[in-house]
């Protein structure tokens, strides 16, 4: 039976022993069950729970210490004529779009600078990915203090280099105020970009770009035919992360301008905020945030279409 | 390699090179010049000329010694770390083992709910923030670490999964296969071979998780009332303003303080999370 | 030690896709089984059921006297060695040989004399602290095998385990898995794709098809006597050439006819032809059959032809040339020296000539 045991004593079968009730999970179905139940238990009590509140919330007219009545859609039709909200909803799709924009086109091109070996890679390449990393919060008040309308070092530099003669309203000015929280988003978002987009970039043989620089190509058609191509299906799944991060975005502006001034650079999110907890209407509060649901939903049925067409070729 | 002109390498990699460290740490470095200056440097005027905008030749350590004195600081710095361990433990925990069965057990329904976990990243907490208050209130978690501690996992679990499935994905079958003839059960083989295997991926997931709790803010700022129960991004932004006035030294240097930690994480595991990444990529 | 009784096995997956096609196979104590057939012919399947890691549809099968239908993997006493390896990466070779045992809870001292006793056989003592990926291809599948002999298991079961090693390698490892049977003494099922591999190992080799059990049998039974033209033309290298014929009856003499070719029936197969006189059938004759017509050969076993290629082995030549509409290698005696395009006769062994059914494929 046994290697060198020429003699060969046969042992018995030798069987494994484990409990009754491990061997129970040998059955895959019941083992995915069991595997599943903790985290699911979680999903179903602290998101899809919550997420059906808000819809029954959302036509109620419920504020803190009053459950309220049911009132259908009013709360809805209210928001839809309220101009703070129509500002609000506008900001946020002037916000995703220019953020997502900028994230994406700075984020490609530090990725492809990452992508060559230059001295020091290792450090900068952690360095870069500070802003990321670091409380956004935290590094939010950074800014502000930078954007500071009186103690502004921005200002400082450009005044005393002689571009501008009186200060720049960074956040003093609603537009202004869009832009530099646009600016803001870009520095923090960004090494999210480059690094994902370095991991895929880490993926594309080398080989690729020697054979179509042999094909006579330059830089740029080779970015254009090979690696964008390639790194298309990761670029999306940043893109659309990125997309609905932005677009439910809520610490940013409240620390930068806390809606103000004048309510002028709300964010669905922070709007929500001040109406259904600083103010406590929470029926408002939960239809004002129930207005994101469509948009987040058609971008996730949108990855998971592609998704799907992916998987299938 | 690909041989290119040295002015062209000055004009197309060192120059955007150098702008972009620029507007990357720029911020950083004036946290922390903003937190070792004394107060009658740091509020001085656009307009003012100054010898020494961006450095200061009288550095003190008041806006840290006032920080850590005056105000719960230290207990937020360790209120954060802890919520943030546990939840990451927690959605590691509740992470792998999804991702081990949507990766490798078949069972009726497994394509619906990895679709149901991955959607479920994509709802944001702005979205669930009001009901969830009560939801915390009603079950008695409200200003307790387990307010945080549980429903930080909703946003960490359904990343972790997917992260984590993709990487068992490229572990090769046989490995839990030859484990299972070797004596193994499949909870055995999985937990003996496969987890070991994908370290590289746990820690990556880890890293991640961490750094978004320690990151979090909203549900944070509505759960915790307490001060000595609040974490670092709450502390800094309910305690250090007070009505209009932003202390503005404490401030950087708790931004500071408060940034260090995962900072410093995140630099000892970098190259796990980018190649933790590029496993999940591929995958 | 034991038999492996596998009775009426089917597998069809979820798709629909019947793997898996009423096997039936009685493989002996200690006997080498090969399980050999084109990719997608189910012969990885079937050992797979066996393992215990795929799970049957229908059907049997024994191990000893027990079925073990139900028995998860770690039940069945049996050891397996992949195709890539499996080695635990994490784990030394030392580990990853000592893991089985440790999982049955052996004690210490019995597993490193096991382990130990497996390394020397294999001679990978010096290797036992490294990590796998330290190790070369050759080094690997001898851990592989080394972590499959230290269970002492009832069974062997191997998945194409030489197939990632280079040609070289490949036919060391072949002789040296052989020698380790002979040693080991213990019930071992191979499954290869390589007709070569399962030639040279085998006590007895299974020949699988689209799911269906073609032919079980030794070696040389399977060479000499295929049951149909998928095991004729599988088994051997080069290459059963074959020729569509038609059979014709002349006053009782027998001949089978294609484009410029004409060839009687053999007597010994004369009685069971004749069934298919008027009839298109295959006829098959291995290279080695075929040789150049000197005087001696008759002239109804002869034909002409003129030299396609020539791919000189140094062993042997193999000529190639087209007869009755056909492609056709002959193996030939190095000596010879021939020409693309020469003119050349070709004689065949009227001993060594097959038959076989235009439609089943059968061997008539």
């Amino acid at each position: 039976m046994g290697a060198g045991s020429a003699a060969g004593a046969a042992l018995p079968a030798e069987h494994v022993r484990v409990s009754r009730l491990t061997r129970l999970l040998e059955s895959e179905k019941l083992l995915a069950s069991v595997l599943l139940v903790p985290g699911l238990a979680i999903l179903l009590i602290f998101i899809a729970y919550p997420f059906v509140m808000a819809l029954w919330y959302s036509l109620t007219s419920i504020r803190v210490g009053d459950p309220g009545q049911f009132v259908g859609l009013a709360n809805f039709t209210k928001a839809w004529n309220d101009t703070i909200f129509q500002t609000a909803f506008k900001n946020t799709v002037f916000y995703t779009f220019w953020a997502t924009i900028f994230k994406l086109a700075l984020g490609m091109w530090l990725a492809l600078l990452l992508n060559r070996t230059f001295r020091f890679k290792r450090i900068i390449r952690a360095s870069m990915l500070l802003p990321f990393i670091v409380p956004t919060v935290l590094s939010a008040f950074a800014w502000r203090w930078m954007f500071d309308p009186t103690f502004s070092v921005m200002n400082w530099v450009l005044y005393h280099s002689g571009v501008i003669t009186d200060r720049l309203p960074f956040l003093s000015d609603g537009d202004w105020a869009m832009w530099c929280a646009v600016l803001v988003n870009t520095w923090r978002g960004m090494p999210f970009f480059a690094i994902t987009l370095l991991a895929g970039l880490q993926t594309i043989s080398p080989d690729l770009h020697e054979a179509a620089a042999l094909d006579g190509a330059n830089a740029w058609n080779r970015f254009w035919h090979v690696t964008w191509p390639l790194l298309l299906p990761v670029t999306l799944v940043v893109v659309v992360f990125s997309v609905i991060q932005t677009f439910s975005d809520f610490q940013l502006i409240y620390v930068l301008t806390g809606g103000g001034p004048a309510n002028s650079t709300h964010l669905i999110a922070t709007y929500a905020y001040q109406v259904g907890v600083a103010s406590g209407l929470l029926g408002e509060g939960a239809a004002l945030s129930l207005f994101m649901f469509p948009v987040l939903f058609a971008v996730v049925w949108i990855q998971l279409r592609f998704m799907k067409r992916m998987e299938g070729a | 390699m690909l041989i290119e002109r040295k002015w062209k390498k000055w004009l197309y990699f060192y120059l955007p090179m150098a702008v972009f460290i620029l507007f990357t740490l720029f911020p950083f470095y004036w946290m922390a010049v903003t937190a070792l200056r004394p107060d009658h440097e740091l509020y001085r005027t656009w307009r003012q000329a100054s010898a020494t905008p961006f450095w200061t030749l009288e550095p003190t350590l008041e806006h840290f010694r006032g920080l850590l004195q005056t105000t719960a600081f230290p207990k937020w710095l360790w209120n954060t770390m802890l919520i943030a361990l546990v939840s990451t433990v927690i959605s590691l925990i509740c992470g792998m083992f999804a991702g081990y069965a949507l990766a490798r057990l078949k069972f009726r329904g497994s394509e619906f709910l990895g679709t149901a976990i991955f959607v479920t990243y994509l709802v944001p907490q702005t979205l669930l923030f009001i009901p969830l208050a009560d939801i915390i209130r009603d079950l008695h978690l409200g200003n307790t670490p387990w307010a945080l501690m549980l429903t930080y996992p909703t946003f960490l679990i359904p990343f972790c999964t997917w992260l984590l499935m993709g990487y068992f994905k490229t572990i090769p079958k046989e490995l839990e296969e030859c484990a299972r003839i070797d004596g193994a059960t499949r909870f055995g083989a999985m937990v003996r071979i496969i987890f070991p295997v994908a370290i590289p991926g746990i820690l990556s997931a880890g890293i991640f998780a961490f750094t978004l709790s320690w990151n979090e803010f909203i549900y944070a700022l509505i759960f915790m009332s307490s001060a000595d129960l609040k974490t670092v991004p709450v502390g800094v932004v309910s305690e250090l303003i007070r009505g209009d006035i932003f202390f503005w030294g404490q401030l950087m240097a708790g931004a500071l303080l408060g940034s260090i930690p995962v900072a410093l994480v995140y630099s000892f595991f970098v190259e796990y999370y980018v190649t933790g990444l590029t496993g999940s990529v591929k995958g | 030690m034991a038999n492996v009784t596998i009775r009426n096995l089917n597998k069809k997956y979820d798709g629909g896709f019947h793997a898996v096609k009423d096997v039936n196979l009685e493989i002996r104590d200690k006997e080498f089984m090969v399980l050999v057939g084109p990719s997608g012919c189910g012969k990885t399947t079937t050992l797979r059921m066996v393992a215990g890691l795929e799970e049957i549809t229908s059907g049997e099968i024994l191990i000893g006297a027990e079925v073990v239908n139900d028995l998860p993997p770690m039940d069945r006493n049996i050891a397996m060695v992949f195709q890539n390896y499996a080695l635990y990466p994490h784990k030394s070779v030392y580990q990853n040989m000592a893991f089985g045992l440790q999982m049955r809870k052996y004690p210490k001292h019995e597993i490193e004399k096991r382990v130990r006793e497996a390394a020397e056989i294999l001679g990978i003592e010096s290797l036992l602290e490294r990590k796998p990926r330290q190790l070369s291809g050759g080094q690997r599948q001898r851990v592989a095998v080394g972590r499959a002999i230290v269970r002492h298991p009832e069974v062997f079961l191997f998945d194409e385990p030489l197939s990632n090693l280079d040609a070289m390698l490949r036919v060391q490892m072949r002789v040296e898995l052989k020698r380790l049977h002979e040693r080991l003494e213990t019930t071992a099922i191979y499954v290869t794709h390589d007709q070569v591999e399962a030639m040279t190992l085998g006590d007895r080799v299974v020949v699988m098809k689209d799911g269906w059990v073609q032919q079980v049998g030794e070696p040389l039974e399977l060479y000499g006597k295929p049951l149909n033209r998928f095991v004729a033309g599988f088994i051997g290298s080069p290459a059963m050439n074959f020729v569509d014929v038609t059979v014709s009856d002349s006053s009782g003499v027998l001949w089978a006819d294609a484009d410029g070719l004409r060839l009687k029936v053999p007597p010994q197969l004369v009685e069971r032809v004749r069934a298919h006189a008027g009839k298109r059938i295959a006829i098959g004759v291995r290279p080695e059959a075929l040789h150049l017509a000197s005087g001696s050969d008759l002239p109804e076993y002869s034909f002409d032809t003129a030299v396609d290629v020539v791919e000189p082995l140094g062993n042997e030549i193999l000529v190639n040339f087209r007869a009755g509409g056909a492609p056709m290698v002959a193996r030939v005696d190095p000596a010879v020296r021939l020409k693309a395009r020469q003119n050349i006769r070709v004689a065949l062994d009227p001993e060594r000539v097959h038959f076989f059914d235009d439609k089943s494929g059968a061997a008539i």
